[in-house]
Formats: C-alpha cells, sequence, structure tokens
C-alpha cells in the first residue's frame, strides 16, 4: 500500500487521539452516573439503619439505572476494543457497512455537541470490500466532520453504505451547505493522502447537497 | 438556610441521581441539561452555586462560565468534567470559577464547596451592599 507516510501518520495520531479522548470522556460520564445512583443506594441503607422506611420502588428504579448505565458502558468499550483493533492489520475483508455504523457510534459525541442528528440507512445487503481498516475509519470520520459542519438549518446528515459494480461507496446526503463551504479547501491534504493510500474516490455534488465516497473491492497491497 | 443550586449537565440520569441526593442533604435543587435555559435560570435566580459541566451542547462550558459571570458578577460557579487538564482548570478559574471537580465527584466534597460558595456569595452580596450605602451617604452629603 502506497502512500504519503509523514501525512498519513500525523493523521492517524490525531484521529486515534481524537477518539480516544471522546471514548474515556464517556466512560466517565458513565461512572459518573453509576457513581450517584450506587450512592443513592448507600443513602438509603442509611436511612434504613436509621429506622426510616424504603420504597422498593425507589430501589428498583436506582439498579435499573444502573444495569442502563453498564449495557451503555459495555456498548462503548466494545466499540473501543474494535476500533483499537483496527491497526492490527494493514489489509483485511470488512463490511463497509459496518465500519461505517463504527465510525457513527464513535462520532455520536461530537454529533451531539454540534447539535446534528446522525441517520444511518441500514443496507440491503453486506458491503464487503478489502482495505485498510484504520485509514477507512480515518477517512470516514474527516468526511463526516466536514459533513455535520455543511448541514445547514437540517442539521442532520443521512448516511449509506451500499455495494456497487467495482466495489462500493458510502453517501453523506442531506448537506445542505455543500455549496457555502465550496471556498474552503476539501478534499486538504490529510484526506487526499487517505484517499490515494486507499485508492479511493470522492466526489461532491452540491446541487443534490451529496459528498460520495468510492472504494474498490480491493484495495492494493 | 439551605443553598440554592443550580445542576447543569447534559446527562438527565446523572441530573436526577445528583439532584436526589442534594435533596435528601436539604439543598434547594434546580437542573437543566439545556446552556441557554442555564443562563436563563440564572438570570431569573439568585443562586448560591452553580454546578456545571465543561463539555455542553450548543455552547462550550466555559463559555457559559463567562456569560454567567457577566450577568451576575457574584455567582459562585463550580465547574464539573469527565476530562480535568490542568490548562483547562487555569482558564476556568481564570473566568471566574470558584472551583474545578473532576467526574466521578465526591458528593461530600462537592457538599462542602457548595457550602464554602454559599459563605462567598454571601460576603461578596454584602460587600456590595455597603458600598452601595456608601455611596448614597456620600451623594446624599449625610
Amino acid at each position: 500500500m502506497s502512500g504519503n507516510w509523514e501525512i498519513l501518520g500525523e493523521t492517524g495520531l490525531r484521529f486515534f487521539g481524537k477518539m480516544s479522548a471522546s471514548i474515556s470522556h464517556e466512560i466517565k460520564n458513565v461512572m459518573a452516573i453509576i457513581n450517584e445512583n450506587a450512592g443513592l443506594l448507600e443513602d438509603f441503607t442509611v436511612m434504613a439503619e436509621k429506622g426510616m422506611p424504603i420504597d422498593p420502588q425507589r430501589l428498583k428504579t436506582r439498579a435499573a439505572m444502573i444495569m442502563k448505565q453498564i449495557r451503555r458502558g459495555d456498548e462503548i468499550i466494545r466499540g473501543m476494543n474494535r476500533f483499537a483493533h483496527s491497526v492490527d492489520e494493514p489489509l483485511q475483508q470488512v463490511d463497509l457497512s459496518d465500519t461505517l455504523s463504527l465510525v457513527v457510534a464513535l462520532s455520536s459525541r461530537f454529533a451531539f455537541m454540534r447539535g446534528v442528528t446522525l441517520e444511518l440507512e441500514p443496507p440491503s445487503t453486506q458491503v464487503p470490500i478489502i482495505t485498510n481498516p484504520f485509514f477507512l475509519q480515518n477517512l470516514i470520520w474527516l468526511c463526516l466532520d466536514f459533513a455535520m459542519g455543511s448541514t445547514g438549518a437540517g442539521k442532520a446528515v443521512v448516511l449509506k453504505a451500499e455495494k456497487t459494480e467495482r466495489g462500493a461507496k458510502i453517501q453523506f446526503s442531506k448537506l445542505q451547505d455543500l455549496g457555502r463551504r465550496e471556498a474552503e479547501s476539501f478534499p486538504g491534504e490529510r484526506e487526499t493522502a487517505l484517499l490515494q493510500a486507499l485508492k479511493a474516490g470522492l466526489v461532491i455534488r452540491k446541487e443534490l447537497g451529496e459528498m460520495h465516497l468510492t472504494f474498490p473491492a480491493q484495495a492494493e497491497r | 438556610m439551605s443553598e440554592k443550586v443550580l445542576l447543569v449537565d447534559d446527562e438527565q440520569d446523572f441530573l436526577d441521581a445528583m439532584a436526589t441526593r442534594m435533596k435528601d442533604r436539604g439543598m434547594d435543587v434546580s437542573t437543566t441539561t439545556s446552556a441557554a435555559e442555564a443562563l436563563k435560570k440564572v438570570e431569573e435566580g439568585a443562586y448560591d452555586a452553580v454546578v456545571l459541566d465543561l463539555m455542553m451542547p450548543e455552547m462550550d462550558g466555559l463559555e457559559v462560565l463567562k456569560a454567567m459571570k457577566e450577568k451576575r458578577p457574584e455567582l459562585q460557579i463550580i465547574l464539573l468534567t469527565g476530562y480535568a487538564t490542568v490548562q483547562k482548570g487555569v482558564e476556568a478559574m481564570k473566568f471566574g470559577a470558584m472551583d474545578f471537580i473532576e467526574k466521578p465527584a465526591d458528593l461530600k466534597a462537592l457538599t462542602e464547596k457548595i457550602h464554602q460558595a454559599s459563605s462567598q456569595k454571601m460576603v461578596l452580596v454584602e460587600k456590595k451592599i455597603q458600598e452601595k450605602i456608601k455611596r448614597m451617604i456620600q451623594e446624599k452629603g449625610w
């Protein structure tokens, strides 16, 4: 796999750091909620020790809240584990729709902070390609980041992965402000280096408010 | 007298549990998940302390802090965050935060800070009143 390693290395590290920081923040939030609910359970036991009656429903609610956060934490850690393993092999067979949903999950906090909704359309079939999974995630994130800034008043990005004749593509749509952002240099040098490394293509159709990322069925080794 | 506290965080489940515990400790607690609503509440009510999450949608926590301090300079704001960095802490103090606490917070420590905030606010308000009286006396020539 050829490429500008200086740019790819720096971009990749930045991406890894950004996602890791966001994941750790999410985990902290989960822990904070568990901490407060565990604290409440402790408060209830202190009350009981003083002879005050406890409503079982209050205990049930708190236990349910803790279980909800444990499920949330488990989801976050599962995503983090998949993300960390994406650097294991330079070329792997991946399901593009699956990778897209992972990047969307990793980006959900950034979208929330910007008040943007990410709508992921389910694929009709699996979308297998052979590529570098980490570069692929990095490129999807950079395009998604640009897309989130191009939604205009709609404040939503619709994403869809699908098979094509020569491989696969990801479509970003509902980008009402693509025209306004035309003057900005996108794709920049980071996106260009990733597109080259993955032998991928990027088409911006501002009249439709869409961006298409295309991938070959198999990237070169 | 119970402290009047405003809790601001984007996680509703966190607010619910934290507010319940604080109310059980005799505090008068209001909550909101929105930065804009928090600013409105600060304008409308006299809080002894605001516990504010640094990472808020719509507006950055430091921006919210700055806007609150502009509206009510005497307001005591304790920042709560999932990731405490020295740089953020220094910035927060520069903008007038009373303290900076990392999540998950220890409620005992937070409660102490709220008591402290309440006393500090009282001192500031009393000082303001004294200055006002002094100015009136000077103006009237009493």
